[in-house]
């Protein structure tokens, strides 16, 4: 299927369309959007974790000059209602159990995570809004609050969801093979037990709604910076009881997504378009930080207890898993990020045994729903550990073990038989993994630096470390995106999708697909990415998708157009086909480049006002196109890193860092590498930096940038060393791979291995993530003691 | 609500006179009572650094201070840098090294670093990256940051 494609501007660095605007202040994001009349909201959020609630007197800021109303779950009435389940039940897993217990919009008679809203003020500005807020009593009894995952599930824990009678929110376990009868065989058999803490998603926008209700018009227009635009617009026009195309949803520009808004029915998104329609004014809630810390939704800690059974010369025979998922205090977004932990976990290995199993668990925390890397990054961590433990006991080099049990190239496709959590079998579609390795260890100089430099460093008195480990990302699952191309009258470009966008550059990197094609001027194509009332199919923007699923869209439209074009071309030039070209925005002779017809012109053309058209073919300069991949196209690399700790601060300074990725086919290297960038900077963050500490009672104790540690300008390496191979896919004509989240996923792995390393001269494991310099000299200091 | 308060506040080279509450923020004063909504608030407790200002030309948190403070002085924000036909050099390298991904966090990266390009015209990496230690930003990882602070530099200090 994959074709060679020779290219004029696909693999070329173009500067961004985009950015003039966003450079300027020229850009519209939601808070900037004003309407006349509206309303502004705020929410009363339960400071309890899990509390009965007794009744909430709302009196007082109901009497709040400039306050309009205020709304609990009982005034809502028969609106009050769960759900909806955003991601269906893994039900294509034999013998799944999965228990929907999806979000509410606002807390009823029970509290389960602390910053559920229990109120919601609608005033003339946010300033009288917020004011109410400390008008509100709410009579809360505390009820004792659960957040340990494994005690959740012993008998006579707090119950989450009392009418479960558990806090069990899913058992799913997978297999290939015979697990056991490969350890009966194994010479070595390595177990333990791996923590990996939570982290927030933390884009610099926090979520924000403005919605407008015309009741003249009787529709409905939403301005909101979702990853999934037409998920959410049909979700409100069920909610609203409208019809589709009585709900508009406009995508301003987005100031980072991550995962966390990829969510269509958050509490706000359920309830103020409601009350837009009800109190008929325009109504607009901007997230606070602290809220975005407390009440949105983040990502994942999980507990694995873990095995890997090998031969005593480093093969893998076989790996076991049973992990537990922390999903909070509830789970709309299905099982997305532990179904991405399974399949993920043998990475790039070859792994003939393997049992997985998950344990889904309800607690008094926030809910989890994917964040950049959302669950690959655990499996990935699992794994690599595994080995670093397996080459530690058999006294093999860590390189040396990985490229031992590495897939080989001619294995590839590789069916994996395990289901992902696009619910069909995984498969390793592309790719050279031990190239992938072998190009890290060049780059960092692996034998130089461990025959000779760390021998000097440590001669020095220098905790100096390497690390090397793979990965590989899941990425462009279904079920499809499309996408409408049409040339206007002016020569411009016009591509319509429904995948939305939080900085990828989808308004060039779709346009230069389209520029390929048509033979225009990148600046010439204008993309808007998140209409519904000018295109409404399509999932979204998530799990590595964009440029993979909705680009292969954008590229097939762009061709039919390109098609139509030399046909209505060659009837007016009176030359075939074949021996016409798109160049400069005009179709022409190849050899008579005079005799030509713009692409403006010939829109025209095909859209007469007054003759006829010919049967069979559609007006205009237009066509729209869908792709829809059968599985996913699975990205990879290799992160090798070397890194010195602070024997006195235990502080970790990067001293080199390389990462080697496989994308595909490049549309734009520049976008690329520094998509690459930001997930490594996630990727640290999740490992040395980031993690939401909650106390027993289910309060988040670091809800602000004062506390919560996101990676600065000083804690990243000074150059991150990026290697690149292409190996296209062949699931799409372009054989384009996904890779967003690839920077996130190795780094807590790679610090691991490095940080022991480094730190020679004690024997200790690291097991849990993420680390800081207190936690990793607390470690020290007890492997010291023993 | 408290009683209003008269301000004269000269923006981007412009008096505007407003009657404000004495609680309104500065960050919201421009955003919603001016409408210059470049300004951007990720976090309205001082951290982040995208809603930053120049205030009597230095660089400020805006989120941090009252509309009632800046009566009588005189505030810059992104909107004054360039135009998107006519980008400021510094904006211009931003462009051209893609150091910027979704744009959130940027107005507050440029105010900062058109201010410190002035005082540093020949900066290094250290001093880049500890310059921009009090901005955050989630997409870029910073290193083309870096890039585009030195590009800038560089053909500021050329000419």
């Amino acid at each position: 299927m994959t074709t060679e494609v020779k290219t004029k501007v696909i693999g070329k660095s173009v500067w961004r369309n985009e950015d003039p605007r966003l450079l300027t202040g020229m850009a519209q994001f939601v808070d900037d959007i004003e309407l006349p009349g509206m309303l502004h909201a705020a929410f009363y959020r339960s400071d309890y974790a899990h509390a009965r609630i007794k009744s909430i007197d709302v009196s007082a800021a109901r009497a709040r000059p400039g306050v309009v109303a205020v709304y609990t779950a009982e005034d809502f009435g028969d609106y009050w209602h769960v759900g909806p389940l955003q991601v269906p039940p893994p039900l294509a897993i034999k013998g799944a159990q999965f228990n929907a217990r999806p979000l509410v919009p606002i807390a009823k008679d029970k509290v389960r995570y602390s910053g559920e809203p229990l109120a919601v003020v609608l005033a003339e500005s946010r300033y009288i809004a917020e004011d109410a807020l400390a008008d509100i009593y709410a009579d809360l009894e505390p009820l004792p609050a659960v957040t340990d995952m494994e005690k959740a599930l012993e008998p006579g824990a707090p119950l989450v969801h009392d009418d479960l009678g558990t806090n069990l929110a899913a058992d799913v376990y997978q297999q290939v093979g015979d697990y056991e009868a490969a350890k009966a065989k194994a010479d070595v058999v390595i177990a333990r037990r791996f923590f990996k803490d939570r982290c927030a998603g933390g884009a610099m926008e926090n979520r924000g709604i403005v919605c407008a209700w015309d009741e003249k018009a009787q529709k409905m227009t939403v301005w909101c910076g979702t990853q999934a635009p037409i998920p959410m617009r049909n979700a409100i026009a069920k909610n609203l009881g409208l019809s589709e195309d009585q709900v508009r949803l406009v995508i301003p520009f987005i100031g980072g997504g991550f995962g966390p808004k990829v969510m269509t029915s958050m509490p706000d998104d359920v309830l103020l378009p409601w009350l837009s329609r009800k109190l008929n004014r325009p109504i607009k809630w901007i997230e606070d930080r602290r809220e975005n810390f407390l009440a949105t939704t983040s990502e994942r800690d999980q507990i694995h207890y873990a095995e890997i059974a090998l031969t005593k010369d480093g093969k893998i025979l076989g790996v076991k898993d049973v992990f537990y998922h922390n999903t909070g205090a509830y789970d709309p977004y299905g099982m997305t990020v532990p179904l991405n932990t399974q399949t993920h976990t043998l990475g790039q290995y070859d792994v003939p045994n393997f049992y997985t199993q998950i344990k889904m668990v309800f607690t008094n925390k926030m809910v989890v729903t994917p964040v950049r890397g959302a669950g690959r990054n655990y499996g990935v961590f699992v794994m690599e550990r595994l080995m670093d433990l397996a080459a530690k006991e058999l006294k093999m080099d860590p390189v040396e073990i990985r490229m031992k049990n590495l897939i080989q190239p001619h294995q590839l496709p590789y069916k994996t038989g395990i289901i992902g959590q696009d619910f069909v079998e995984n498969v390793l579609d592309s790719g050279d993994y031990p190239a992938s390795l072998k190009k890290a260890v060049e780059m960092i100089g692996y034998e130089k630096f461990v025959k000779e430099e760390q021998p000097r460093l440590r001669a020095e008195g220098k905790w100096v470390g390497i690390g090397v480990v793979n990965f590989v990302e899941g990425t462009a699952v279904g079920p499809y995106e499309g996408a409408r191309v049409t040339v206007g009258n002016n020569g411009k470009v016009v591509v319509l999708t429904g995948c939305s966008t939080q900085g990828q550059a989808h308004f060039t990197t779709f346009a230069q697909l389209v520029a390929e094609q048509l033979g225009v001027d990148v600046k010439d194509v204008h993309v808007t990415t998140g209409d519904t009332d000018q295109f409404h199919w399509g999932a979204g923007t998530f799990a590595s998708r964009g440029i993979t699923v909705a680009g292969s869209a954008v590229y097939a439209a762009a061709t039919k157009v390109r098609a139509k074009a030399l046909s209505l071309a060659s009837k007016l030039l009176e030359t075939p086909e074949e021996e016409l070209e798109l160049a400069d925005g005009v179709v022409r002779v190849a050899d008579l480049p005079s005799k030509f017809i713009p692409l403006g012109e010939l829109a025209m053309k095909a859209n007469p006002t007054r003759g006829t058209i010919e049967p069979g073919v559609e007006p205009g300069l237009e066509a729209t196109a869908y792709y829809a991949p059968p599985h996913g196209a699975t990205g990879y690399g290799t992160n090798a890193i070397i890194l010195e700790v602070d024997k006195e601060t235990f502080d970790v300074k990067i001293r080199r860092f390389v990462f080697v990725h496989d994308c595909g086919t490049v549309v734009n290297p520049m976008v690329a590498e520094a998509q690459i960038h930001g997930g490594v900077q996630m990727g640290i963050g999740t490992a040395f930096f980031e993690q939401l500490v909650y106390d027993d009672n289910g309060q988040l104790l670091n809800a602000s940038f004062q506390d919560y540690l996101m990676p600065k300008a000083t804690d990243m390496p000074m150059k991150m060393e990026l290697g690149h191979l292409s190996v296209p896919s062949p699931l799409n004509p372009l054989g384009l791979k996904g890779l967003g989240e690839a920077g996130a996923i190795p780094p807590p792995a790679a610090y691991a291995q490095a940080i022991e390393n480094a730190i020679h001269d004690v024997d200790f494991e690291i097991l849990d993530m993420p680390l800081n310099p207190s936690r990793l000299y607390e470690l020290v200091k007890a492997a010291r003691k023993k | 609500m408290s009683k209003k308060v008269d301000i004269k506040v000269t923006v981007n080279g412009k008096l505007y006179e407003r009657s404000v509450e004495p609680r309104m923020l500065l960050s919201d004063f421009i955003r919603h009572e001016l409408g210059l909504t470049g300004t951007h608030t990720g976090c309205e407790h001082g951290v982040c650094g995208t809603c930053t200002v120049w205030f009597d030309g230095e660089p400020v948190r805006s989120c941090l201070m009252f509309a009632v403070q800046a009566d009588g002085h005189e505030v810059h924000t992104v909107e004054s840098l360039g135009t998107p036909d006519n980008l400021h050099p510094l904006q211009q390298a931003f462009m051209e090294k893609h150091a910027l991904q979704c744009g959130f966090c940027t107005p507050g990266m440029l105010m900062t670093f058109a201010h410190f390009i002035q005082r540093h015209p020949n900066p290094t990496d250290e001093e880049i990256r500890e310059a921009m230690a009090g901005n955050l930003c989630r997409c870029t990882g910073y290193e083309n940051i870096v890039e585009a602070v030195k590009l800038a530099a560089q053909r500021m200090a050329g000419k």
